[in-house]
């Protein structure tokens, strides 16, 4: 393990600095997975149940945006707020923020792709019996958006990793500055051009940990929660 | 619009990152991927804030991106070399005024093995002139930053464009020194870094210094304030407190007492 050392003497010391950059990334994916999953979960389940002219080109746009390149989210969020661009009063540029913005805007058709194919297949298999019952509109999207719950934590989870991965766009609206924008990252990125690839490959490994842990607490969780359910 | 905006700043306050509307005391800086990847900033911000109490936030870019970062009132100080980029943006109104800071060189850095044969020459023309005869693989940074823009000057001077000929042996990366110092060594190829970055570059092995000490490869460093004018919500006086200080007596001793392995990174030469 000697490629990594470096990096895991900094987790085993406790060095505050690295702690200081993971609690970051974890608050900045995880806050825009919740801005995104506040979006994207009713978008998702409403186009799922809806028919309206344009729904077919709808949602081959929000498939083909789960492909939107980060670097190209962050270049726009990044011209949004600049001082001189539409939102720059708000002083959001090289801010956790504008981080959290361009994630949640990257992560959004993803959270509402697979919702809206998930509320799909659950939906066939409720259609005749909520039709019978004269559900309303609404009532059904929230039942479905409830019932698929253990199926959208799968549908979260996908993006936080798109969040928790992606270097293009928190580079771009973050600036990466030390001890305030810095996250895994951009961390793995500097150290790189700095000429430390085995300090860079190490903070890449405590990066796939934490992902790792996210995923198996949302996964224990899961099965929690189905054995309570039965 | 402007509930969304409410709804995403009460979310990231919630987790404990600041807001901008906080008056906090703090300033941003775009300065060059030299200053930050050489550790400079690293030594010298906290000098700083433990006088002023001024917590500086820096956005390394290569200078052309820095320049407009400060175009675009998103810096309130630009810390960059190229000195001509510096008075164009002067020119334009976009800066106070510009000061020396300091400099140090640039120097031609290449394989050990030398496969051009001009290392532990002196003169930098005469070596990209041989480099261009014998096709030897050349990174450019190709990003518009200082050290792009002086290599284009010094390809000039030895009467030579490899980047509109588009030479096979001239590869632009559009990247930062270090990482054009990582592709230099992956392909074996020549690079011209300054010499802060090429110091304190972790990844040395199998790559040398070829060519150093001529007078065509001094680097001078420059400090501007963004100009309020332009751009009104710039700190000026925190931002001019910072441009002070490094052109001042105690900010030009610490910039000296920068050291790595007992090498001196940069030269102070403010007011000279």
């Amino acid at each position: 393990m000697h490629e990594g050392s470096g990096a895991w003497q900094l987790v085993v010391s406790g060095d505050p600095a690295l702690y200081a950059i993971v609690r970051l990334s974890l608050a900045v994916s995880l806050s825009a997975v919740a801005l995104a999953a506040l979006v994207g979960l009713p978008l998702g389940g409403a186009l799922a149940l809806a028919r309206f002219p344009g729904r077919g080109v709808l949602i081959v746009i929000i498939n083909a945006f789960m492909g939107l390149p980060p670097v190209v989210v962050g270049l726009a969020v990044y011209l949004l707020l600049s001082r001189s661009g539409p939102l720059g009063d708000y002083g959001l540029l090289f801010t956790p923020t504008a981080m959290v913005i361009a994630q949640a805007i990257l992560i959004t058709p993803i959270i509402a792709a697979l919702t809206r194919q998930t509320v799909e297949d659950l939906w066939l298999e409720y259609r005749d019996e909520m039709n019978a019952m004269g559900v309303t509109p609404f009532a059904r999207l929230a039942t479905l958006l409830y019932d698929a719950r253990i199926a959208l934590v799968t549908a979260m989870l996908a993006g936080f990793g798109r969040a928790a991965a992606e270097v293009g766009a928190v580079m771009i609206v973050g600036g990466n500055i030390d001890g305030f924008t810095r996250t895994m990252t951009t961390a793995i990125a500097l150290e790189t051009s700095k000429g430390d690839l085995p300090l860079a490959m190490g903070l890449g490994l405590v990066l796939l940990a934490i992902v790792l842990a996210v995923n198996a607490s949302a996964w224990g969780l899961r099965v929690f929660a189905e054995r309570r359910i039965g | 619009m402007r509930f969304f905006m409410k709804l995403i700043l009460a979310a990231t306050v919630a987790f404990g990152a600041a807001p901008a509307q906080a008056q906090d005391k703090s300033i941003i800086v775009a300065s060059t991927t030299s200053t930050q990847d050489s550790g400079l900033f690293n030594y010298l911000l906290p000098l700083f804030k433990a006088k002023t109490g001024i917590d500086v936030k820096v956005i390394a870019q290569g200078t052309g991106q820095a320049l407009d970062t400060g175009r675009r009132g998103d810096a309130d100080v630009v810390f960059v070399h190229a000195k001509s980029a510096e008075e164009k943006f002067m020119a334009e109104g976009f800066g106070v005024k510009r000061f020396d800071v300091m400099y140090n060189d640039f120097v031609l850095v290449g394989p050990v093995a030398d496969p051009a044969g001009v290392k532990g020459g002196k003169d930098i023309v005469a070596a990209l002139k041989i480099i261009d005869a014998k096709k030897a693989p050349f990174v450019s940074r190709g990003d518009k930053s200082g050290t792009h823009l002086a290599e284009l000057a010094l390809w000039k001077d030895a009467g030579l464009d490899p980047a509109a000929n588009k030479e096979s042996w001239y590869r632009e990366i559009g990247q930062g020194m270090g990482a054009a110092l990582n592709t230099a060594k992956a392909m074996g190829a020549y690079v011209l870094s300054d010499r802060g970055t090429w110091i304190s570059f972790k990844g040395k092995d199998g790559l040398a210094i070829a060519v150093e000490g001529d007078a065509k490869l001094f680097n001078q460093y420059g400090v501007i304030l963004v100009n309020p004018a332009k751009h009104p919500h710039v700190k000026a006086d925190l931002g001019q407190a910072f441009v002070n200080y490094v052109i001042s007596p105690e900010g030009q001793k610490d910039i000296a007492g920068y050291r790595i392995e007992g090498q001196q990174l940069f030269f102070p030469n403010a007011g000279k």
